[in-house]
């Protein structure tokens, strides 16, 4: 538009900056479109420049090119649920005397209060100490391999501990081959993943590991065919789920869909009605379910050369990690943030420990906090009102690579959750993932205490992109 | 201390939205403690383990609200109220005009496809990116902000120049395009007057002067403070021209710049020349007279400018009230100062306007101070006293250096003023006002108690201390020019009519019989 054009056109501003000046422009009726804008990288001139090295237009086509491969990957994943068995005989590199656990590598002495409390539970559960303090000892001891779930294919709610005896997931991407696992969700409050671990939630590990287990597992034995869970996952969205903290939709779906096969077990009345009543007991049963199928998706964009996609988002109540597509399996970090939210009643935000778990490969995906407009039921978590939660969710648009069109938000048109985060428009944009997570307590041996809202933090995003720079940006 | 124990039945909560409103509960003033749940046996658990425990509540059902609230005695009924409104959710009711916000130029241009020009005001270390994505997007652009390298400024305008398009500033923070003003502006008549300029307040005089005669503005470009440097050589002063020139809604174009680089003049001067239109050419503080193109015509000040643009439109100058120099008054402000007050000190918001009041003492005296002198000698710094005749830009970044410009905020000017006052030598202070678009709702207002304060202190040791006022600024403003000038005549402020008469006013009060 010449200059000539303008004076023909009517005028429509922007207001990149000072928001007075919007003001006056909205007085003198030539609404201005408005911006929170803040400056790229967070001002931090390193970060400004390998975004610049990065902007330079044969690179970044380059990018673009290996992103879109990188997203395709995940969006043509057809994660199903293929079966249940214990990790010993299932997750790979799993011992009987190893840990694994949320988040980036973390040694016992730097885990957090919940996290400690969680290893000491499972140790106790396994046999492996006759009470916390003996578990205690032998977490220290050296004797005991503590490893990221994220390095077995796996994820892992909360403190993510899955030990030896623990029934998981089996999820494989029927398009790409891989397979991921979880373990199966204690339900809410106070539980080994929140970090409690007294005799009650033992005896609850007890009675997953010999009843609940089994009987998943041998309902699935009967079912050849497996569980398309993306399919499951867009249903439950439309039915008022985002997948990551409200699950009531997706339970129904998946319990439905396991009944038959659970009824048809040679399990007694009684374990059958059990596990109905442990599923009834909270909305949370397949909270676990979504993660993995999230993680079958998200580990077959892992390895494209050049691109800037994240792969992985998690935390271990101490640091919170990502994994970059470009980078493989190399972990970029920063300090794991408080979450913000509501409490249980008698507790404070002085009570809650820092973010934690692998829940957060759900936001990686493009579900959880990124589909938030998907859940209007649970906009209190997000301290507002459903616009703002449709807001969430078109914001997210800012820094994805696409859209999923397998997995939609009716309310936004039909909107394909965002999906593939980029590290470059992260920086670019100032805009961080938006996660939507519960809130453990500091301390061991107490549990979960309320839930909330977090975001990664910006030094995570800040290495990556300083790597990527080198490494995409020199060849 | 009470304990107050609601038990509702078959009231159903969700339990995000009850951990919410507990969140709120807990902090109404008086209240120890609060808990708004379903009376599940799990919710029912954690009563028990916080020693809550009352046959109503082992009664409650799981479809059954419970609301028990701690509270100091005489609290109690407020804390009953305000838990009340919690429930009734009387502060969260949700707003469709919730306003979008973007929070990259990228996602907003991709969203506004019809958005046609980009007002950055962002810290000028990040404008230039963010002008080069607009300017790439095929949108106009004005930068507000200082601290743009010149580097960047002259990459954007060539940029700009290529696409045919407007990159206004930076460093002059002024535009009406299509009757909309753009940052600092005054709510001028639209008309057929085309003003470009490198000067924010020059421009923003020029058209009100141009108002003021009658006329109107049909556009406004802000080109830069830099634009007329030999760095820049005029890029956008050069299109700018061209563009009004070809603008069938304007018949005469105003130029009004700092004194520019001589050969920049000199190709800005064969531009307007080669125009099909009357050019009208206010070079402040520039020796030039004449231009050498029967359709240029160069003037000394904003206020010459603008008249002698008004009558270009074929306006009669004897319907005009020209607001000549006020004759008596000088006399009778000579009368009222001391011999030894020879002095005037111009404390002033806008830089055109300081320039121009600097320029008129120039003309008659050498001992002319200011942080904007060209001459190195005479050169002060935010920080030195001020010295003989001080002229002082304020908003210079001398000044503004971490602190909003003194359009926004006045509280240095008025520590300036009242320090000024100590100095028995001075006569005058001289000072604007800027009032419109980006400017300080109420200056006068704001600036009243260091007036008196300062008269006070000269009156004190029995002199008479002039102070002279100009309120930059329209009847359309907000707020309106007449009631800033009555506010200032209460309080004895003497106002001058406009830029130019602002300086000579100051110059003629102080000059002593003789020369």
């Amino acid at each position: 538009m010449s200059i000539n054009d303008l004076f023909a056109a009517s005028l429509k501003p922007v207001n990149l900056g000072l928001d007075m000046f919007a003001d006056d422009l909205a007085e003198q009726n030539a609404a201005p479109v408005r911006m929170d804008w803040t400056p790229p990288g967070g001002g931090d001139p390193e970060v400004i420049a390998a975004l610049s090295k990065l902007e330079v237009p044969r690179i970044s086509e380059k990018i673009d090119a290996a992103n879109r491969v990188a997203l395709d990957r995940v969006l043509s994943a057809q994660p199903f649920l293929e079966g249940f068995g214990q990790a010993i005989d299932t997750v790979p590199g799993m011992t009987k005397k190893t840990i694994l656990h949320a988040g980036p590598p973390i040694s016992w002495e730097r885990m957090s209060g919940p996290m400690k409390g969680a290893v000491t539970g499972a140790l106790v559960f396994e046999g492996l100490a006759s009470n916390l303090d003996e578990a205690a000892e032998l977490a220290g001891s050296g004797e005991i391999t503590f490893s990221p779930c994220h390095e077995h294919q796996s994820v892992g709610s909360m403190a993510g501990v899955t030990s030896a005896s623990m029934w998981v997931h089996k999820v494989t991407n029927r398009t790409h081959g891989n397979t991921a696992y979880t373990n199966l969700s204690e339900q809410l409050s106070k539980i080994l993943r929140f970090g409690a671990n007294d005799q009650s939630v033992i005896d609850r590990l007890n009675w997953m590991r010999d009843v609940l287990g089994p009987v998943l597992s041998s309902a699935m034995e009967l079912n050849s065919d497996g569980f398309d869970l993306r399919l499951m996952l867009s249903q439950a969205l439309h039915m008022g789920d985002e997948a990551h903290n409200r699950n009531v939709a997706g339970t129904t779906v998946l319990i439905q869909a396991l009944a038959p096969y659970i009824l048809e077990t040679d399990f007694s009345t009684k374990e059958k009605r059990e596990v109905f009543d442990f599923v009834a007991s909270s909305d949370y049963f397949s909270g676990p379910t979504w993660m993995v199928t999230a993680k079958a998706a998200m580990d077959a964009a892992i390895g494209v050369k050049d691109s800037t996609v994240v792969t992985a988002m998690c935390r271990n109540g101490v640091d919170f990690g990502i994994r970059v597509s470009g980078t493989g399996d190399q972990w970029f970090t920063g300090p794991a943030q408080q979450v913000i939210g509501p409490m249980f009643a008698g507790y404070t935000e002085e009570d809650s420990g820092l973010d934690m778990g692998d829940s957060a490969i759900t936001e990686t995906y493009g579900i959880g906090g990124f589909a938030m407009a998907a859940a209007p039921a649970i906009v209190a978590l997000v301290g507002g009102t459903v616009q703002e939660a449709m807001g969430y969710s078109r914001m997210m648009n800012a820094i994805t690579t696409g859209n999923n069109p397998n997995v939609t938000i009716p309310a936004l048109d039909f909107m394909g959750v965002p999906s593939g985060i980029d590290v470059r428009k992260v920086m670019e944009t100032g805009i961080l993932p938006i996660i939507n997570t519960a809130i453990a307590h500091k301390e061991p041996g107490i549990g979960m205490i309320g839930a909330g809202i977090v975001h990664p933090p910006v030094e995570a995003f800040q290495s990556a992109l300083l790597t990527l720079a080198e490494v995409i940006g020199d060849n | 201390m009470t304990r107050h124990i609601d038990i509702r039945k078959n009231t159903y909560l969700d339990s995000v939205s009850l951990m919410s409103m507990s969140t709120k509960a807990n902090a109404i003033e008086g209240v120890t403690q609060a808990f708004l749940a379903m009376a599940t046996p799990m919710n029912k658990e954690v009563l028990t383990n916080l020693d809550i425990v009352d046959p109503a509540i082992e009664a409650a059902k799981p479809s059954d609200l419970m609301i028990i609230v701690d509270v100091a005695d005489d609290a109690l009924e407020n804390a009953i109220d305000e838990v009340e409104d919690i429930l009734a959710r009387k502060n969260s009711g949700g707003s469709d005009t919730t306003e979008i916000r973007y929070r990259t130029l990228d996602s907003a241009l991709e969203e506004v496809p019809e958005a046609n020009l980009v007002l950055i005001s962002v810290n000028g270390a990040f404008a230039a990116r963010e002008a080069r994505k607009a300017l790439h997007a095929d949108k106009h652009v004005m930068i507000f902000s200082d601290n743009v390298s010149l580097e960047d400024e002259i990459e954007l305008k060539q940029l700009a120049h290529d696409k045919g398009l407007l990159m206004m500033g930076p460093d002059c923070g002024t535009a009406i395009i299509n009757g909309t003003g753009i940052a600092f502006a005054n709510a001028v008549r639209r008309g057929s007057i085309g003003v470009v300029g490198a000067s924010g307040t020059g421009s923003q005089e020029v058209s009100v002067r141009v108002h003021d005669f009658g006329g109107g503005i049909s556009q406004l470009i802000g080109t830069g403070g830099r634009d007329l440097s030999a760095e820049v050589g005029g890029i956008m002063m050069i299109d700018g021209i061209k563009a009004l020139d070809a603008d069938p809604d304007t018949s005469v174009i105003v130029i009004v710049s700092k004194p520019p680089a001589e050969e920049v003049a000199d190709r800005v001067l064969a531009v307007a020349g080669a125009a099909s239109k009357p050019v009208i050419v206010a070079f402040l503080g520039s020796s030039r007279t004449e231009s050498g193109y029967d359709n240029v015509k160069l003037v000394s000040g904003t206020k010459p400018a603008a008249l002698a643009a008004v009558l270009a439109t074929g306006v009669e100058e004897s319907t005009l009230d020209l607001h000549p120099l006020n004759l008596p008054l000088i006399e009778e402000v000579r009368a009222k100062l001391a011999p030894g007050q020879k002095y005037v000190r111009g404390l002033f918001c806008g830089g055109t306007l300081c320039d121009e009041s600097m320029f008129a003492a120039l003309d008659k005296f050498d001992d002319v101070y200011s942080n904007i002198q060209k001459d190195p000698s005479r050169v002060l710094s935010s920080t030195d006293p001020s010295k003989a005749h001080t002229f002082l830009d304020m908003g210079d970044d001398d000044f503004t250096n971490g602190r909003p410009h003194p359009m926004i905020d006045p509280s240095l000017r008025m520590q300036r003023l009242v320090q000024e006052a100590d100095d028995p030598e001075v006569g005058v202070i001289a000072m604007d006002f800027i009032v419109g678009f980006g400017s300080h709702e109420d200056p006068v207002g704001v600036t009243l108690p260091a007036i008196r304060e300062a008269k006070a202190k000269a009156e004190a040791r029995g002199q008479h201390l002039e102070i002279l006022g100009y309120v930059l600024g329209t009847d359309l403003d907000t707020p309106a020019v007449g009631a800033q000038i009555a506010a200032l005549e209460s309080a004895g402020v003497t106002i001058a009519s406009s830029s130019t008469n602002l300086g000579l006013l100051a110059r003629e009060f102080v000059m002593k019989g003789d020369n």
